[in-house]
């Protein structure tokens, strides 16, 4: 199955499936390392700038900073969510995330 | 591989979408097919109308761009007349109830809560009164701004409002310019006072002289290539052209035309021309000009006259904005009320566009302030105008907190936004004229909220920038905003420097009032502007003057306003939202 997305309005928005999903300006959750050296940082979202699918995965790049040391950067293909069952089911902003691993890519399959 | 945008573009956009909007109108919100809103909702930007965000599907925000922000008598009360009717929500504001019109940064009004169902009538009476909202959003020529008081102004060199008007007419519903890479913001200056902010705009048209064949002329020079947003502002750069009132036509056509070619199609957020005119320079941008769009010899620049240049210059005097009573080039008066945050009532509306036919012309004009004003009042009616009940609140003699306010839309309708804005904005103003004294000799002082690094709220040109940000306080995320220093525009315009992070909003008013305490007691002396006084100092100075701290000041809009359906809604959950509602604002049940 074929699992069309898209960044729109400038980077406010995922979109996936021509829907509406993942939305700019949260906090997100992620542990150490991935991001800053905070343990978790707390990393707001600015805007998404590229989106693809890994599986059954969907994978945001985006720009963030660290609400505690203020680390400002970008953050390629942060998992924001998956599809189950044909539906998207987005993951919980404030739920640890941790980056996929290079190696994930090898069943990449970008839309 | 060209963005998704491009597609739908190249699909069908410009003055095609009409009839699109009109059937979907007349079949209703839920004849969209779901696989096809994301490309409607893009192209709808084209004809002003913004879908807004989660939580208030089937709602949009409507833009209207008149050129330079001039109303002419009857379309004030007429817009007036649409949002009483047809720009009613769901739910109130508590500070500015249901129903009211927005006057933004690029002299346009935006309503909200506008129902597809409603367009074509909408339409139809903006048109009947010579108005229209033909690209006041999406990858087009947006709405001409300029000298709000152009063709009045005692200060004016060169007729602004003329040229506006001309590029308006030229290059609105124009194929040729209707599909460009991105937005595209244009600006004309007339006056000696650099009032048309022509340094953050794509294009800007500047008073010029210039000697040509023995004679001097009066025209324009141009920039290229400003702009605010994304933490890449950028001003405007001089592409050493020189343009008389008879070839700027020409000289702006050309000039979108390369941007129209040559700008990234590919990246959208490379797409601007200030990103090309940063890749090429203004030298490369004036050759390729010169050779393929434009079939006259271009003159150089001429002298301008940015030395002057008064407006928002953060000097100790000087004029900074259009507010309060000022003499016309034909002896009547215009006046400049303040509108604090941009938004006016309904109710209110409706008596300010009494008082504009009762004592002027009945022409009302917008400013990049936010502001309104009057023009072509007779000097024996300034008197009357004054004592009206309305301009109490719609004030030409505010107090410089309330003055120097500007916000942008935030998360009551904006799904990019961080944080509140226009309502913590105006608590804000509130706070600080009745807690805060302004140092000797300060009479303007400029404070800006943009909810997020698009910058519709320009905070990068203000005295005080603020920026929507979230940060963690007692373990809890709170709204926060970041605070920058020092900006404006000018002979030497400035962008603010981002000198404190993540300040919690509830301690903002309490920083600007300690930041204030500090000018004052370390200015060199009482001529020093607060600007200059910030241009001395480097970031971390700074940040040692601003000192956050709790106040009496509270902040109702502290938690994720973001993740509400309206943030001021009894039940502000997003599962409690009516949207997406049919015509009638039934809701329309979700099928899963
Ligand atoms: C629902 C979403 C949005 C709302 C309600 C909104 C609102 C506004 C308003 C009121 C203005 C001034 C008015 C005018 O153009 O006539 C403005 C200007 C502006 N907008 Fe937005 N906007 C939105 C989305 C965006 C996006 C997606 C971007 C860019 C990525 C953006 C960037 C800007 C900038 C940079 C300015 C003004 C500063 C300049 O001239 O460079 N806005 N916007
Ligand atoms: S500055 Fe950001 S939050 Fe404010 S209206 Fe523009 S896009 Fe929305
Ligand atoms: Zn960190």
């Amino acid at each position: 199955m074929t699992i069309a997305v898209r960044t729109l309005d400038d980077g406010a928005w995922i979109s996936v499936n021509d829907s509406r999903q993942v939305s700019v300006s949260d906090v997100w959750t992620l542990s150490r390392g991935v991001f800053c050296d905070c343990e978790p940082a707390y990393v707001l979202l600015e805007g998404f700038f590229d989106v693809d699918v890994d599986g059954s995965v969907v994978a945001a790049s985006t720009v963030g900073q660290c609400l505690e040391c203020g680390t400002r950067d970008s953050i390629d293909r942060l998992p924001v969510g998956r599809m189950i069952d044909g539906k998207f089911s987005p993951y919980d902003p404030a739920g640890v995330q941790w980056l996929r691993e290079p190696d994930a890519e090898r069943d990449g399959e970008s839309s | 591989m060209a963005s998704d945008v491009e597609e739908w573009k190249d699909e069908l956009y410009g003055t095609d979408i009409r009839a699109e909007i009109e059937r979907f109108a007349e079949e209703g919100w839920e004849s969209i097919p779901d696989d096809e809103q994301d490309a409607w909702f893009e192209r709808f930007k084209w004809y002003g109308l913004y879908h807004q965000r989660a939580g208030q599907e089937s709602y949009f925000m409507m833009r209207i761009g008149p050129p330079g922000g001039v109303l002419a008598p009857g379309q004030f009360r007429r817009i007036v007349e649409i949002a009483d009717e047809f720009s009613r929500g769901p739910a109130e504001n508590p500070v500015f109830g249901n129903g009211w019109i927005d006057v933004t940064t690029r002299q346009a009004i935006q309503l909200h809560w506008i129902r597809l169902e409603d367009v074509p009538e909408i339409f139809e009476q903006l048109e009947d009164v010579g108005l229209s909202t033909v690209q006041a959003c999406g990858d087009s020529w947006r709405n001409i701004v300029g000298c709000p008081v152009a063709g009045k102004d005692k200060h004016e060199h060169v007729d602004a409002d003329a040229l506006a008007t001309d590029l308006h007419d030229t290059f609105k519903k124009n194929e040729a310019h209707s599909n460009l890479p991105r937005k595209w913001k244009v600006s004309v200056t007339g006056c000696d006072e650099g009032c048309g902010q022509g340094d953050i705009n794509d294009l800007a048209f500047e008073p010029a002289e210039k000697e040509i064949d023995g004679e001097t002329v009066t025209g324009y020079n141009v920039r290229v290539g400003g702009g605010l947003s994304r933490n890449e502002p950028r001003l405007a750069r001089d592409i050493d052209v020189f343009a008389t009132p008879e070839q700027a036509v020409d000289v702006a056509g050309g000039i979108s035309a390369l941007f129209r070619d040559h700008g990234d199609r590919e990246d959208r957020y490379n797409a601007r021309i200030k990103f090309l005119v940063d890749e090429w320079g203004p030298e490369k941008l004036r050759e390729t000009l010169q050779d393929d769009y434009v079939d006259f010899e271009l003159e150089t620049a001429g002298e301008d006259l940015r030395e002057d240049y008064s407006y928002n210059a953060g000097d100790a005097d000087g004029k900074h904005d259009h507010v309060g009573v000022h003499e016309q080039n034909d002896g009547n008066y215009y006046v400049g009320l303040n509108v604090l945050v941009g938004r006016i009532g309904v109710d209110e509306a409706y008596d300010l566009a009494d008082a504009a036919e009762e004592h002027g012309s009945g022409e009302v004009r917008l400013t990049q302030r936010q502001n309104i004003i009057f023009t072509d009042v007779p000097e024996e009616n300034l008197e009357t105008l004054r004592s009206e009940p309305v301009l109490e609140h719609y004030s030409p003699d505010p107090h410089p907190f309330q003055r120097g306010s500007i916000a942008c839309t935030g998360t009551e309708f904006c799904s990019l936004s961080i944080v509140e804005t226009k309502n913590r904005q105006v608590r804000y103003a509130r706070w600080l004229t009745q807690n805060v004294e302004l140092p000797e000799g300060v009479e303007d002082f400029h404070i800006h909220l943009s909810g997020c690094t698009a910058s519709c709220a320009q905070p990068q040109i203000a005295d005080v920038s603020l920026r929507g940000m979230k940060t963690r306080k007692d373990g809890e995320p709170v709204e926060a905003l970041d605070i920058g220093l020092g900006g404006g525009l000018g002979e030497n315009p400035q962008f603010a420097s981002w000198v404190t992070e993540r300040v919690p909003a509830d301690e903002v008013p309490g920083a600007i009032a300690n930041l204030l305490e500090n000018f004052a007691a370390e200015r060199d002396d009482e001529t020093q502007s607060f600007r200059e006084f910030v241009l001395e100092r480097d970031d971390e100075e700074l940040a040692d003057l601003v000192e956050p701290e709790e106040t009496d000041y509270e902040d109702p809009y502290l938690h994720n306003t973001k993740r509400t359906w309206y943030p001021y809604a009894e039940d502000d959950d997003l599962d409690a939202s009516p949207a997406p509602a049919r015509a009638d604002g039934t809701p329309i049940p979700s099928d899963d």
